[in-house]
């Protein structure tokens, strides 16, 4: 198949997962108005609503600036809502008019009543039926959770009228909690947690016993220590019917490694330049696929390409 | 209103002990990946289902089936088919997770009553009453995040769902259904498979210093030569983060909440969950028996007695895990 027959691809920025300063999160969104090729930029805290009231106040600016600079703007919701102030954010949010929202979780997805939404990698859709419910609901777009693999995802895509989305760089969201790690790590309870987990920017490093690299802790949520990387497989994956990719945020140079995914989806560079040049981005980061080939997530299947 | 007791039945025989010992409703799974205890040798063929309600009816406990992984894509027949013989087999229930499969089971066995899986990992009234009003969903088992509190104000907000929530054994720490740790470790999960840190995936390698034992590539503790090696669940490892090594998700423990009963009761869940389909009879039969003499105990007026659970806990821990604040 060549590269003209598929419809072009587009990319998403999904949203900050780690508690990044205020200042910080407000220049990054700005550098990604200004300098990033990606077609759209999610903003929103996904993790742990202790955090929303700092970078609340700068959402509007950064909104502005984004799509003053033609981006198209997803708001994303929060993946563990239980009290009764998440509900009430959770169900403004779904009042908003004017910017796609991502649901990150099933009483979002609720609460558009019917309007237009996308659904984020947090809910889970593993299956035609699931996929077919949320479309019915008002799904237009659906990033898939992290431990699909290519066949599944294949599966989804040909049967979809949403537009399907694949989590294609960074560390993977593997798990959810109302436990704090980041708090409990240093010996602090969530409730005095005095926000610790703005001290682990790109997620807390957890290592096994034997020292070698596992997880990463960001607040109340465990991610992989490995950071994801498709650029081998996205060729395939828009064969399939994949329309979208989303990069995660991560502390690296994200202007230059969204340079490297739409070059390669554009075919003005090939896939193994651009490894050899994201791994450059990303020093000392160990990158795995596996997932997508079926096997641990934290497996790295080199491809022939 | 009198609390229902549910236990857990991974065979014929731990179904009669649960049955016998006083659970008002038992639960159990097929022998295929359609449910979240998919482990070798446990589980109910459709014949042993069919006895296993016939016992339990005649004695006046109902059965309920658990088909709570999400079933895959291009191949849902698997899934349906439990589903319909749930309902063929006169199974009280079917605990579903997947909103695929429950839009299928509403649709296509509009007689068979729906409960909500814990693997759904509804948390709040919005969710629960997505379920209720477009599925018809009876009944939700609770995601052991929320404390007694919140409980009490999801049961004020969605009545009359019901709500079951976990009352002892072991403790996911993460938000159940919501947690792709082990597939990232071992390539199966609970979602997709129905296991959590599988067997076929662990090692014990005997060291100088005593055992290290693995999950997949990873070590998930060490233990000293006189220690007993516990099993390396994922999130009950030990690992070092923040310079330090630690149990940092959860210790090795089991959730007890025989102390919180009363509150559990007045909080107006309508079922008590007992985890552990993969437990033998006796386990089954000495859980069953505590926490029914703890429930009538409550009921009666009377302080829920001191009943010893130690020696069939996990590490001899107890924690009351997210029900109490202080957890988190």
């Amino acid at each position: 198949m060549t590269e003209t027959a598929l419809p072009p691809s587009r990319l998403t920025l999904g949203p900050v997962l780690f508690n990044w300063r205020p200042e910080a999160m407000r220049d990054f969104y700005f550098r990604v108005a200004d300098e990033m090729d990606v077609d759209t930029v999610c903003v929103g805290e996904v993790v742990c609503s202790k955090r929303s009231p700092f970078f609340a106040p700068m959402v509007p600016e950064v909104i502005a600036r984004l799509a003053a600079a033609g981006k198209e703007v997803v708001l994303s919701s929060l993946a563990l809502i239980m009290s009764g102030r998440e509900i009430a954010e959770a169900r403004d949010l779904a009042a908003t008019d004017g910017w796609l929202v991502e649901a990150n979780d099933v009483s979002v997805a609720a609460m558009m009543s019917g309007r237009p939404f996308a659904v984020g990698p947090l809910v889970n859709v593993y299956n035609e039926g699931t996929l077919a419910a949320l479309e019915a609901m008002g799904a237009i777009r659906v990033c898939l959770p992290a431990e699909l693999d290519a066949a599944t995802i294949g599966a989804l895509a040909r049967t979809a009228g949403a537009e399907i989305e694949i989590q294609a760089f960074g560390r993977l969201p593997l798990a959810i909690s109302a436990r704090c790690y980041a708090a409990r790590a240093r010996n602090l309870a969530k409730d005095g947690c005095q926000y610790v987990c703005a001290d682990d920017p790109d997620g807390m490093e957890v290592d096994t016993l034997d020292n070698d690299a596992f997880l990463a802790v960001n607040g109340t949520q465990t991610m992989s220590y490995h950071y994801l990387d498709l650029l081998a497989e996205m060729d395939g994956l828009r064969a399939a019917g994949v329309r979208r990719f989303r990069l995660w945020p991560q502390q690296v140079d994200m202007v230059a490694v969204a340079a490297l995914y739409r070059g390669v989806l554009a075919g003005t560079l090939a896939v193994a330049e651009a490894q050899t040049r994201l791994a450059a981005l990303c020093p000392g980061v160990d990158f795995a696929n596996g997932y997508l080939h079926g096997r641990e997530g934290c497996a790295m299947v080199e491809s022939d390409a | 209103m009198r609390p229902e007791l549910v236990c857990p039945a991974g065979t014929p025989a731990a179904l009669k002990s649960a049955v016998d010992a006083g659970a008002d409703c038992v639960y159990v799974g097929f022998r295929d990946e359609t449910n979240a205890r998919n482990f070798p040798g446990l589980n109910f063929s459709r014949k042993e289902l069919e006895e296993g309600v016939a016992y339990a009816h005649e004695r006046g406990a109902k059965v309920l089936v658990a088909i709570n992984t999400f079933p895959r894509a291009g191949r849902p027949e698997l899934w349906h088919q439990a589903v319909a013989d749930a309902a063929r087999l006169g199974a009280d229930a079917a605990i579903l997770a997947d909103i695929g499969l429950i839009a299928h089971a509403a649709r296509a066995h509009p007689d068979l009553r729906l409960h909500l899986s814990v693997q759904a990992a509804a948390s709040n009234p919005e969710a629960i009453r997505f379920y209720a009003e477009r599925f018809g969903i009876k009944r939700v088992v609770l995601p052991r995040v929320l404390t007694v509190q919140e409980i009490a104000a999801v049961n004020a907000a969605i009545r009359p769902v019901e709500t079951e929530v976990f009352v002892f054994g072991g403790l996911c720490v993460m938000a159940e259904g919501r947690c792709a740790l082990s597939s990232y470790a071992t390539g199966q999960s609970p979602n997709m498979n129905g296991v959590c840190s599988p067997a076929a995936h662990v090692r014990y390698e005997e060291t100088a210093a005593g055992i290290t034992s693995k999950l997949g590539a990873f070590t998930i503790n060490r233990f000293g030569r006189n220690e007993p090696a516990g099993y390396p669940t994922l999130c009950k490892g030990r690992f070092v983060a923040a310079g330090k090594a630690s149990y940092l998700f959860e210790e090795p423990t089991s959730l007890n909440t025989l102390a919180i009963l009363p509150e559990l009761i007045e909080a107006g869940v309508t079922a008590f969950k007992i985890e552990g389909r993969q437990r033998g009879r006796a386990y089954v039969a000495a859980v069953v028996q505590a926490f029914r003499t703890g429930i009538d105990a409550v009921l009666a007026g009377r302080p829920v007695p001191d009943l010893d659970l130690d020696a069939i806990t996990e590490g001899g821990r107890q924690t009351a895990g997210a029900y109490e604040k202080t957890w988190r």
